[in-house]
């Protein structure tokens, strides 16, 4: 038992790591890759190719003032940037990166864990929005919110068909049916597109980034946060990037599954179908615009969220009537 | 808003992102200039006999729209002469903090002395040290002031922070590495 649970520790503990890691080098790989496509060279000046830029701006970042504005609430105003990183650090538990032992949590409910978890994130930006006392943080968190949680439904909705083919919510045994039939991105690829486009909003990326829509909102929730408190908000904002980018991966890529019959090495695969997602998302920032604030609520309710509803009746009825079997 | 139009925008941008950076890095690499830029001046002097094109004529100092240029002349000596005329300029200074690089002497220079060289690289702590004599200006000298005190510190040769893909012919004599 207790040896159990020492186990899982330093899974969780090694795990943490690479993900605070995976977030110092995905702020370098962001702005690299962000400049390449505005065919610029971006930040290469401290470090070989710049490699030493995310110490740089964490030693930056720690040593600016912390201003709190005098009509925020203290005790709200501290609790949001812990509650924002903590769920976005901890929605990645249940991801399995290998085989049997390879994840924190094999947890039987591990697709309603991510979203219990990057539910309470939103806590997070609601909070923060709410303490700061401050127009433009007020209005940023609840642009915000009413974005995430409509686009939260359109991605529960197309992860349904998903967990009724398979007939499981653990990521692991999802993963496993994957190896065992092929890929979801197969099957299920209208489930995908909306889960990918709602995916977007969820991490705030372009086209849905509007918590942090600058021109409007200077930055949105988090404009009255400086220093480690502004840095906990930066971390949660990449790790939801992080994790969202591993989940399509689990969820419709096969995981940590190897594709084409290569040798099966954990982590590796899921890393490389990772990257995949990091680099498809980093591109359509660099290509897109961002869409108005009443277009996307609208596309949100409107388009995705019936066209995954209709989707999932369709998948329900082909699993009644047989499925697979 | 159609699918197409969000297609073609990734094409452009994936394009884009396997191109070479616009970027010059420049304290690195050096900055390409075009033939025409104007930088540091240089005094010329002909290339067969050696001697200065200037005659001490101050036509650039009465050209020049900033009150940059001071020229004092001198009678030459005939045995010994320095310039071709009977007079060429004792003192010749430009102050680069007062210069607007417009071009103005080499356009009014009777001799072709006063031509505009490429250098950029002029900043410097000292108000005097601004004041450019013949000595920094003629075609001999290579670099300018910092550029060239740096270079002594170092014992280095001097750097120089451009490229042109010619030297146009009015700067004859220079030597630009």
């Amino acid at each position: 038992m207790i040896g159990a649970l020492f186990v899982t520790a330093v899974k969780a503990l090694v795990l943490i790591l690479a993900l605070l890691f995976a977030f110092a080098y995905i702020t370098w790989i962001m702005r690299r890759g962000l400049a390449r496509f505005q065919v610029r060279l971006g930040p290469n000046r401290v470090g070989p190719f710049g490699l030493l830029q995310p110490i740089a701006d964490a030693v930056k970042a720690i040593f600016k003032e912390d201003i709190t504005v005098a009509q925020a609430d203290r005790l709200l105003y501290w609790l949001a940037p812990l509650l924002a990183f903590t769920f976005a650090l901890a929605a990645f538990a249940v991801i399995p990166v290998g085989p049997d032992g390879w994840v924190v949590a094999n947890l039987d409910m591990g697709v309603l864990y991510v979203f219990a978890a990057s539910e309470l994130a939103i806590y997070g930006v609601f909070l923060a929005g709410w303490a700061s006392g401050s127009k433009y943080p007020l209005m940023g968190g609840l642009r915000s919110i009413a974005a995430l949680v409509g686009y939260e439904l359109a991605l529960g909705m197309a992860i349904l068909p998903v967990v009724l083919m398979a007939g499981t919510l653990n990521l692991q045994e999802i993963v496993e049916w994957q190896k065992q039939h092929g890929y979801f991105i197969v099957y299920q690829l209208p489930a995908f597109l909306i889960y990918f486009i709602a995916s977007l909003a969820e991490m705030s990326r372009t086209p849905f980034d509007f918590a942090e829509a600058e021109q409007e909102l200077v930055a949105g929730f988090h404009t009255e946060y400086s220093s480690t408190k502004f840095v906990a908000f930066y971390i949660a904002e990449l790790l939801h990037w992080i994790v969202g980018s591993a989940l399509i991966a689990t969820l419709f890529l096969g995981g940590w599954d190897a594709p084409f019959g290569l040798p099966e090495i954990p982590v590796l695969w899921l890393f490389v179908k990772w990257a995949l997602f990091i680099f498809l998302v980093l591109w359509i920032w660099a290509s897109w615009f961002r869409t108005r604030y009443d277009q996307m609520i609208r596309f949100a309710w409107g388009v995705l969220l019936p066209a995954a509803t209709v989707w999932f009746l369709i998948t329900a009825y082909y699993v009644v009537k047989g499925g697979m079997a | 808003m159609s699918v197409m139009a969000l297609a073609k925008a990734l094409g452009i941008t994936l394009r884009h992102f396997f191109s070479k950076p616009v970027t010059i890095p420049y304290p690195d690499a050096p900055v390409p200039l075009k033939p025409r830029f104007h930088g540091r001046h240089v005094l010329t002097r002909h290339p067969d006999t050696g001697l200065e094109k200037c005659i001490g004529c101050s036509l650039c100092a009465a050209a020049c729209p900033a009150y940059a240029i001071y020229v004092e002349p001198a009678e030459n000596d005939p045995e010994n002469p320095v310039s071709i005329g009977e007079r060429y300029a004792k003192v010749y200074e430009i102050n680069m903090l007062r210069c607007i690089f417009c071009g103005n002497c080499e356009e009014a220079c009777p001799t072709g002395a006063i031509v505009m060289g490429y250098e950029f690289e002029l900043a410097d702590y000292r108000y005097a040290d601004f004041v450019y004599t013949k000595k920094d200006l003629l075609v001999d000298t290579v670099g300018s002031k910092p550029q060239r005190r740096e270079a002594k510190e170092k014992k280095k040769p001097v750097k120089l922070g451009f490229e042109v893909p010619y030297v146009r012919p009015e700067l004859e004599g220079v030597k630009y590495e």
